[in-house]
């Protein structure tokens, strides 16, 4: 029973209060904070160019905007989306604050180092907005040469450095969380005995340290060759425009496995919590994550299939591409079993679990369809594609995302949002989402191409059923942002394990002290232990 | 022809009907199970559900036959779709060897088609029912792609090389064709039609006012190899500083490095417009380069003339 | 059962190193993360240049006559003798290294001065480089000139080298930085036998932008050039 009332308490959030006791803070939960201000920023902003899109779209012809408009909206919406929502928000957001709780650390290994990746990420996401306000970039967020280097007349430049820089966020976040791993777990915590979500961090750290420098290097030389003239990609020299593909697909397709490996981890967090019951097969997801991040490495050049490369190279790349699917496949059935004779409380954090399971699994499923060469060169560049990847970033990503953010919400900030909204919520993006991104899948094989501005009159019926689901998806999206922010300030008190979850973070109060912990924590027993307990309130 | 509402593309190309049923086979296998997936996931959810929150699960961690399950049987069914979309790929980017070919250019924001007989079109492109064709391309400036849905095709146009689709089409009528790779302002006006007449129409199109006065690729090409002095090294015999160039076309070169390539329209191209990547063996690295004096459309009839030169003294036809 | 019930005891608030940050349990710890993260930092920057690499090599393959004619355009004189001063350089951070491990303070600033100094020649002589190319319009771009038809393939070249060279100079100029740092660190008595860890870390980056252009020089500088040096 929560007998300290909140405002006597200690946390992190009121034991200090300045302005720069926030813009200077060392403190991994504060940055998270930080961290989920920018994300959230950038979710709206690129909400927003989404929604100029599917409005354009709902008609053949281009009434509401330029082409030229057009052509910088749905960049921007990528790099928006890619750079400053997906990749960072799970691990920044969340990862920042509670795996340092999980593991029963004070804070990560390197804390100013993690305050310095905060700067950089809004620094550069700073770069992306003067660059919009000055006009924008119609490169398309894969920045193509030649068109990135002597074709477009927008702001590749700026961009480019924008994003060159937010990639040294992921790579020192990447490192700290390696390191924070590796080396300051509590006592007991044994490699087997980690939290499923750290398994995933720890994924995702790789790819992120890996991954991260061969997209820096490229964007270096877009920007040495489109400022300074230095031709690495100009055909007109003998150079290799198709060289840039490989070179950002390198980085780009490990990175789609950095956007979903964290939220992955938190649909093993919470359907273990909500089923109270183990995960099914803990070493087998474990070792997916890995395996995902292992082969994700090995497939980029699936995106280049009618690029020009010689098809035995596409056979192969073709071949690693369903490989790299499978343990995604094994964390599907997992979680599926975990359900089995559990006992599933529908809370709000369970809804987004099951939204994330249906989505998930068609566009982890039509990525196969984009792995069959024989599919592919229909496939690609069309609708079908945007529909798979949306199906996996959103469907699955910003739903793992919302999962969590709904189920560490009580810890984050000691309050308790509105669980009915919540599921509401859960549903009208479920609902909003499949009418937005289902019919693609049918523009696509009809031959509707990516990036069209306008198009034949015949693809507008499913157009404008994209369109309508987009206003529905738009209106599950809102809510949330009203009813956290209210419960800040109204909602109930969560007392330290409002869900009566296993895991370190949940054994303190919430929201947490400075400090984290009172005294550090002893493990002597794996995680998820549910079943062996009796339920009682912490 | 356009209008209406439907679920697929038409079925316009002899390969259509194969990639269709590969879709529907995936969809088949997927929708499987997708299906398992969500039955089970709804069932238990419903079924095991506690309303209070106070009740544990049972203590199951795992099984290790069912991993080994779930993993070797979608394992093996990845690779049966693996193999059978090789297959059909296979077929897609192995064009047949005898083809029509057709030359053709993109760039910001149109396509432009050569006809051997000499014809050029933009953005139409007028084909024969029944015949297999070919389509060699390259862009101009920046990426694009050549996409005609209803034949199922799709390769990218990479400024300084040749890429190069084939379709044979099966149905007359009309039919898409978009720039399937983002170019820039106007991408999305990148488009044209693709007409698929009986061969006798396509004939009499021929023959009618769709040719040109230029003559057909081929002499157009003839009259190219005279201006450029192109002559004066390559000699019929081949007894000049460059090689004769006679049943060049289609056949194994060895170049001084050792290596052995066969002289299609990519080795072509390469060979007039940079002339120092490859030097055949015996000869010199003395050929200059072309760049900037012939545009595409010459590149492309050059070519065409070069694949009509019949080799030296009593030997027979090149490829064609 | 992990709700903390066995309460583990603190660590002692009392005497702790100065150095000591209070998120770890001790030295030692600490000293392993700061190790291990910068490892994993010198692995970041392996996959950063490898992909210029990746570049160069490509092109290599595809364009050996270009290559040899760009590099014989490069000063093996300067590249040689900017090579002896970084490995020099690296024999210096070592010792520096020593030096603190050892608690010998002077000799510690001493070496470390010298690191810096043998890093500035580097850029010194870089700087005539680059300004020598310049005069002889091997920049590539607009005005850039080189006879004979491979000329765009040797721009291609001089692009990457630029590139590599570019990118490793700016290395060079943090690594200078970084060293400033450590110096005035070590000059105010920071370091000891218990810890002297940025002197380490420092070193295992000075070494790691030596080692790449250890790579360099003979990738840039030492195309085809069995028979002919000048």
């Amino acid at each position: 029973m929560e007998t300290i009332v909140w405002a006597e308490q200690t946390t992190y959030i009121n034991h200090k209060h300045t302005v720069a006791s926030w813009l200077l803070t060392y403190d991994h939960k504060r940055i998270g904070i930080l961290y989920l201000l920018v994300v959230t920023t950038a979710f709206f902003l690129g909400g927003l160019f989404a929604t100029l899109i599917r409005l354009e779209l709902a008609t053949p012809a281009g009434d509401l905007l330029s082409a030229d408009v057009y052509n910088r909206l749905f960049t921007m919406h990528g790099v928006t989306m890619v750079f400053f929502v997906l990749v960072p928000a799970v691990p920044a957001v969340l990862g920042n604050f509670v795996m340092p709780l999980m593991i029963g650390a004070k804070d990560v290994a390197f804390p100013r180092l993690n305050l310095l990746s905060w700067y950089i990420f809004t620094i550069g996401f700073i770069f992306t907005l003067v660059s919009m306000v000055v006009g924008g970039v119609d490169t398309g967020w894969t920045f193509y040469t030649p068109y990135s280097t002597q074709g477009s007349e927008s702001n590749v430049l700026i961009t480019g450095i924008g994003v060159f820089i937010t990639g040294f966020s992921s790579i020192l976040t990447g490192v700290n969380f390696m390191v924070t791993i590796h080396r300051m777990r509590a006592p007991g915590l044994t490699w087997f005995r980690l939290p499923l979500f750290i398994w995933a961090l720890y994924a995702t750290s790789l790819v992120m340290v890996l991954g991260t420098p061969v997209i820096a290097i490229t964007l270096l030389m877009l920007v040495l060759e489109r400022g300074l003239h230095l031709g690495i990609f100009d055909p007109r020299l003998g150079g290799d425009p198709v060289l840039f593909q490989h070179l950002f697909w390198f980085y780009s397709h490990p990175a789609v496995y950095i956007m979903i490996l964290p939220p992955m981890g938190v649909i093993s967090e919470v359907i273990a919590c909500f089923s109270r019951k183990n995960v099914f097969g803990y070493s087998f997801v474990a070792f997916s994550s890995l395996a995902i991040a292992v082969f994700g490495f090995l497939v980029w050049a699936h995106h280049l299939f009618v690029a020009g490369i010689s098809p035995y190279s596409a056979l192969i790349f073709s071949f690693l591409s369903f490989a790299v699917a499978i343990p995604s496949a094994v964390k599907t059935f997992n979680w599926t079993a975990t359900l089995y004779e559990g006992a599933i409380w529908w809370k709000t954090p369970m809804f987004f679990v099951f939204g994330f399971l249906g989505l998930f699994l068609i566009g982890g499923l039509t990525g196969l369809f984009l792995a069959s060469l024989g599919l592919d060169v229909h496939l690609t560049d069309t609708y079908f594609v945007v529909a798979h990847f949306h199906y996996i970033m959103v469907g699955g990503a910003i739903m793992g995302y919302f999962a969590g953010l709904h189920y560490w919400w009580p810890k984050m900030t000691g309050r308790m949002y509105n669980d009915t909204l919540g599921k509401f919520a859960a549903l009208l993006i479920f609902v909003g989402f499949n009418l937005t991104f289902g019919p693609q899948f049918i523009l696509g094989y009809l031959g509707m191409p990516r990036r069209y501005h306008v198009y034949p009159a015949e693809f507008q019926v499913l157009n404008v059923l994209s369109s309508a689901g987009a206003s529905i998806l738009a209106v599950g999206y809102v809510l949330p942002a009203l009813y956290f922010l209210y419960s800040l300030k109204f909602g109930e008190l969560a007392g330290a394990n409002p869900w009566k979850a296993t895991g370190l973070e949940w054994t303190t109060q919430s929201p947490p002290l400075p400090e984290n912990f009172r005294t550090t924590p002893v493990v002597t027993e794996g995680a998820y232990g549910y079943s062996k307990r009796e339920m009682k309130v912490a | 022809m356009f209008s209406g509402f439907s679920l697929f593309p038409e079925q316009a190309s002899s390969l259509a009907p194969e990639i269709d049923n590969l879709y529907l086979g995936v969809i088949t296998i997927t929708a499987f199970f997708a299906i398992i997936v969500v039955v089970c996931v709804t069932y238990f959810a419903i079924k095991y559900r506690d309303h209070t929150g106070d009740k544990v699960g049972a203590p199951i961690t795992g099984s290790v036959p069912l991993e080994l399950g779930w993993s070797l049987i979608p394992f093996f069914i990845s690779i049966g779709i693996f193999v059978w979309a090789s297959v059909v790929f296979f077929h897609i980017v192995r064009a047949p060897d005898q083809t029509l070919d057709i030359y053709s250019t993109g760039k910001r924001w149109m396509w432009r088609f050569q006809h051997i007989d000499g014809q050029t079109e933009i953005n139409e492109l007028h084909v024969p029912v029944g015949r297999a064709v070919r389509v060699v391309f390259t862009s101009e400036d920046v990426l694009h792609d050549l996409f005609i849905p209803a034949f199922r095709v799709k390769a990218d146009a990479v400024p300084g090389r040749y890429s190069a689709i084939w379709f044979e089409p099966t149905k007359v009528g009309e039919y898409h064709l978009f720039c399937a790779e983002y170019c820039g302002t106007r991408h999305s006006g990148m488009i044209g039609t693709v007409y698929v007449m009986e061969q006798a129409d396509y004939q009499a199109w021929l023959g009618g006012g769709g040719a040109t006065a230029g003559g057909s690729l081929a002499q157009r090409g003839e009259a190219l190899f005279t201006q450029l002095a192109c002559v004066t090294c390559h000699l019929p015999d081949g007894s000049g500083r460059g090689p004769s160039l006679g049943g060049l076309y289609g056949s194994q070169v060895t170049l001084d490095s050792g290596a052995v390539v066969t002289a299609d329209e990519s080795y072509l191209r390469e060979s007039i417009l940079m002339s120092q990547a490859k030097t055949v063996k015996g000869y010199e690295r003395l050929m200059p380069t072309f760049q900037g004096l012939i545009n595409e459309d010459g590149v492309a009839a050059l070519i065409e003339y070069i694949k009509s030169m019949q080799a030296a003294g009593s030997r027979v036809a090149s490829a064609q | 059962m992990p709700d903390g019930t066995i309460a583990a005891h603190d660590e002692h608030h009392g005497q702790h190193h100065p150095a000591l940050q209070h998120h770890f349990q001790d030295l030692d710890q600490q000293h392993e993360a700061s190790t291990l993260g910068m490892w994993l930092f010198l692995v970041t920057e392996v996959m950063f240049f490898g992909g210029l690499i990746l570049a160069y090599s490509l092109y290599r393959i595809w364009y050996p006559t270009a290559w040899a004619l760009g590099s014989e355009e490069l000063n093996i004189y300067l590249g040689g003798f900017n090579t002896i001063v970084l490995i020099g350089s690296s024999l210096t951070m070592a010792l520096a290294v020593r030096a603190a491990q050892t608690g010998a303070q002077r000799a510690t600033v001493g070496w470390l001065l010298l690191t810096m100094a043998l890093g500035l020649t580097f850029l010194v002589v870089k700087f005539f480089e680059y300004r020598e190319k310049f005069e002889t319009g091997h920049v590539p771009g607009p005005y850039f000139r080189f006879e004979g038809p491979e000329s765009p393939h040797v721009q291609i070249f001089f692009s990457l080298y630029f590139a590599l060279t570019g990118v490793h100079a700016l290395h060079m100029i943090i690594g200078v930085g970084l060293m400033t740092v450590i110096t005035v660190m070590a000059y105010r008595k920071r370091f000891s036998p218990e810890w002297h860890t940025p002197v380490e870390l420092g070193g295992l980056y000075w070494h790691f932008v030596d080692i790449v252009w250890i790579f360099l020089f003979p990738l840039l500088y030492l195309v085809d050039r069995s028979h002919h040096i000048v």
